[in-house]
């Protein structure tokens, strides 16, 4: 008896694993014809003489604006037709994947979007890319020189920058004008922590935030300072005078009361934009492209909002006003067949003014061409939803900053994702949340890197 | 032909082939390649002899996953086998309505996805006040608590996901132990007088100790293997202070963000090497291993 009643439960739970093999076959393949339809996308180019280019995303708004952006270069260039595959791939597997084929020299594409803080992964060893300098000549008056810089080694220009992300203060102007406060009067950092006490005593509430999971702030008022997170030599620098000097500024900000953390750890998260939304906090120092997370998320906020110059320390000519935060740099495999074409369209749809232009209109980014800084029909253009936001015009700010936007050395080390992954899980946490001392903290992060960069 | 598959001899490892040779294609041989690798520079491709597990020694950061792991672990089993026992005896016992129905609210967890559980979890446990745990402790007149940043709070919010998600499986395995034990024993216990406490302690907790002792030995390796539950509740594998980082994160970390395969392969191995001495200490002290003698 009992063992018919086992052999009826081992039947019965074959059958269930049976089906459950099934439906998961089942629901993966959907998922995966599903992905391919969404995440790969197909020019369609009359003619014959055109050239196939495939392109590996890891931002899907990225594909239309390329395919956009061939579809003029081919009016242009008639006799040089292409037809661009867009993939479009998430973050993580798309830069292994990259890797992989990279390393195995098999399968890789022939452009492909590279985050800021893996670029650096990718220039270790034999690089696999393909140096760019000759089809950025064209352009390079224009360009920010610190973007190019990031994405570079040795003097050789590795990726073609997406926007300048110039750090930039956003200043709630309702709310401070409630309190008192006039945003422009705060020029250097003492003015900004003392608008902060006095936003804090007049109305309770935060002025702005100290970050923990991100470190756009820190690295700011390192820049400024002429500090990095690595030396001349390159090697690692975390507990230097300067960023010692920086983070006991913030934690001196913090204990006034009118500056703390923020639900999140950083101004750019889901769980922060509420507390922005509703004036908990009013203040963020953040790139430039945040202006896209204010109008998609921070919609309360419409018409209350300027963007200003970041304060610096003291106002002396010498020092860098601001840096540039985040990044993609577009890059071209070397052995690809078609490189040397894929690079001269490539250098076209992410320098061009013309497709400076659309980064600006569509994204909402700062373009890293400068020349169309100035150019009113678009930076004043009354249908722009950015422009419509904000209560001054952008482009303001950023032409005041045009020539000092500075860059940390950091950026272009290998060390750099493991330096910014520390600093952003455990040395702001350690000093902000749990109110350790700055210099042992900073002593003992450069000593967990040091151990992680042993050879 | 037929000689060799009807032949007695032959034909119990041909049953067995299919499962050998999944083990060695997919176990062994993984395994092996692992062990060679975490000899490797694999980035550099170069052999490091024992560098990768020297790092490993002085590495604040894989001290700091062993020992959450550990607390995990040690958390899960204080609370996964003593209240799922409990449970299973209430309902295996006759002062219980409609067991089914709870049978079934005990098991739904398990069938949710951890990503879905985790990220409501995060959702529940989130800083701002009006998050679910704040708003609980907002009635209470506590003021609101950062549950993902701080150590204890954050061990708290993974323990109690663990608890709601495993309660109702173990409570099916210890169900499964309870009622192959004869009723008569407890009828004759009744007869002479003993409590339902009593008859818990002296019939059903000895009785069930095979399911124990299984139960036992996968929560030590479920508990020193977790990631995904705090993957989803940190929204990533990274976590302030590192208070969520568990083994099998660091490995990920090393090995996948970082593309350093050999360190990781070495991490991995330490993972199989405390799994397996923890669990022959376990299996050693309840005794197993004299019953196989038996």
């Amino acid at each position: 008896m009992k063992k018919r009643v086992l052999g009826a439960l081992a039947c019965a739970a074959m059958a269930v694993i049976l089906a459950a093999g099934c439906s998961t076959k089942g629901s993966s393949g959907e998922a995966g014809s599903k992905g391919a339809s969404a995440g790969k996308k197909s020019m369609e180019v009359a003619g014959s003489d055109v050239t196939t280019i495939n392109v590996w995303t890891f931002i899907e708004l990225h594909q239309d604006f390329y395919v956009n952006m061939a579809e003029k270069w081919n009016e242009a260039h008639p006799d040089k037709k292409v037809k661009l595959v867009l993939s479009n791939m998430p973050y993580d597997d798309m830069h292994n994947k990259l890797s992989l084929a990279l390393e195995s020299g098999e399968g890789a594409p022939d452009v492909v979007d590279i985050e800021l803080g893996k670029f650096p992964a990718f220039m270790v060893g034999n690089i696999g890319l393909m140096e760019l300098n000759d089809v950025i000549d064209p352009y390079r008056d224009n360009i920010v020189k610190s973007r190019l810089g990031i994405y570079s080694k040795d003097g050789k220009e590795y990726g073609l920058p997406t926007h300048v992300g110039t750090t930039v203060a956003f200043y709630n102007e309702k709310l401070l004008k409630d309190a008192g406060i006039n945003y422009q009067d705060i020029k250097t950092w003492d003015q900004f922590k003392e608008a902060g006490v006095k936003y804090h005593e007049a109305t309770g509430k935060y002025f702005s935030c100290v970050e923990t999971s991100a470190s756009w702030m820190v690295n700011l008022m390192l820049a400024q300072k002429g500090g990095d997170y690595v030396d001349e030599k390159g090697n690692l620098n975390l507990n230097s005078k300067e960023l010692t000097e920086v983070l006991e500024y913030i934690k001196g900000m913090q204990e006034t009361g009118a500056f703390a953390t923020v639900p999140g750890g950083q101004p750019d998260n889901e769980e922060a934009y509420p507390s922005y939304n509703t004036g908990e906090y009013a203040v963020q120092i953040m790139p430039f492209w945040q202006t896209s997370r204010f109008v998609n998320y921070m919609k309360d906020l419409k018409k209350q909002v300027a963007i200003s110059t970041v304060p610096v320390w003291n106002e002396n000519d010498k020092e860098v006003a601001t840096i540039g935060g985040g990044g993609t740099g577009t890059a071209i495999v070397k052995s690809g067949k078609n490189a040397k074409l894929a690079a001269e369209v490539m250098a076209y749809i992410k320098l061009s003014e013309d497709s400076n232009r659309e980064v600006w209109n569509v994204l909402g980014f700062d373009p890293v061409n400068t020349a169309v800084w100035t150019d009113k029909s678009l930076t004043q253009n009354p249908d722009n939803q950015f422009i419509q936001y904000f209560t001054n015009y952008p482009f303001d700010t950023l032409l005041k900053t045009k020539d000092s936007i500075g860059l940390l050395r950091a950026y272009t080390d290998e060390k750099y994702p493991s330096i910014n992954n520390e600093l952003c899980t455990v040395t702001l946490n350690s000093i902000f949340e749990d109110g350790k001392d700055v210099k042992e903290v900073l002593d003992s992060s450069q000593e967990t890197l040091k151990n992680e960069f042993k050879k | 032909m037929k000689k060799f598959f009807y032949s007695k001899k032959i034909a119990p490892y041909v049953f067995i082939c299919p499962f050998v040779i999944t083990v060695l294609l997919f176990w062994i041989v993984p395994v092996c390649n692992g062990v060679l690798l975490s000899f490797q520079d694999v980035l550099k491709n170069k052999w490091v002899g024992f560098d990768n597990y020297s790092r490993l020694l002085t590495d604040k950061i894989f001290i700091k996953a062993l020992w959450n792991s550990f607390k995990y672990m040690t958390g899960t089993l204080i609370l996964l086998i003593p209240f799922p026992m409990l449970f299973a005896t209430m309902l295996n016992s006759r002062w219980i309505k409609k067991t089914e129905f709870f049978k079934s609210v005990y098991f739904i967890p398990a069938l949710t996805s951890v990503v879905v559980a985790g990220t409501i979890f995060r959702l529940m446990f989130g800083e701002s006040a009006t998050s679910l745990f704040n708003q609980v402790l907002g009635m209470l007149g506590v003021s609101p608590v950062k549950w993902l940043k701080g150590a204890g709070t954050s061990f708290f919010a993974l323990l109690l996901l663990a608890c709601w998600r495993w309660t109702g499986v173990n409570i099916l395995y210890f169900l499964a132990g309870l009622q192959s034990i004869p009723g008569d024993l407890y009828e004759a216990a009744s007869i002479d007088g003993a409590s339902g406490w009593q008859q818990f302690i002296k019939i059903s907790v000895p009785l069930v100790k095979p399911t124990t002792v299984y139960v036992l030995t996968i929560s030590i390796y479920a508990g020193l293997s977790m990631f995904l539950e705090s993957n989803m509740l940190f929204k990533g594998n990274n976590s302030p202070n590192n208070i969520g980082l568990t083994i099998v994160g660091y490995l990920y970390r090393q090995g996948v963000e970082k593309r350093a395969l050999g360190y990781a392969c070495a991490v991995g191995l330490i993972l199989l090497l405390v799994v397996m001495i923890v669990n022959l200490i376990q299996l050693k002290v309840t005794g197993t291993f004299e019953e196989g003698r038996d």
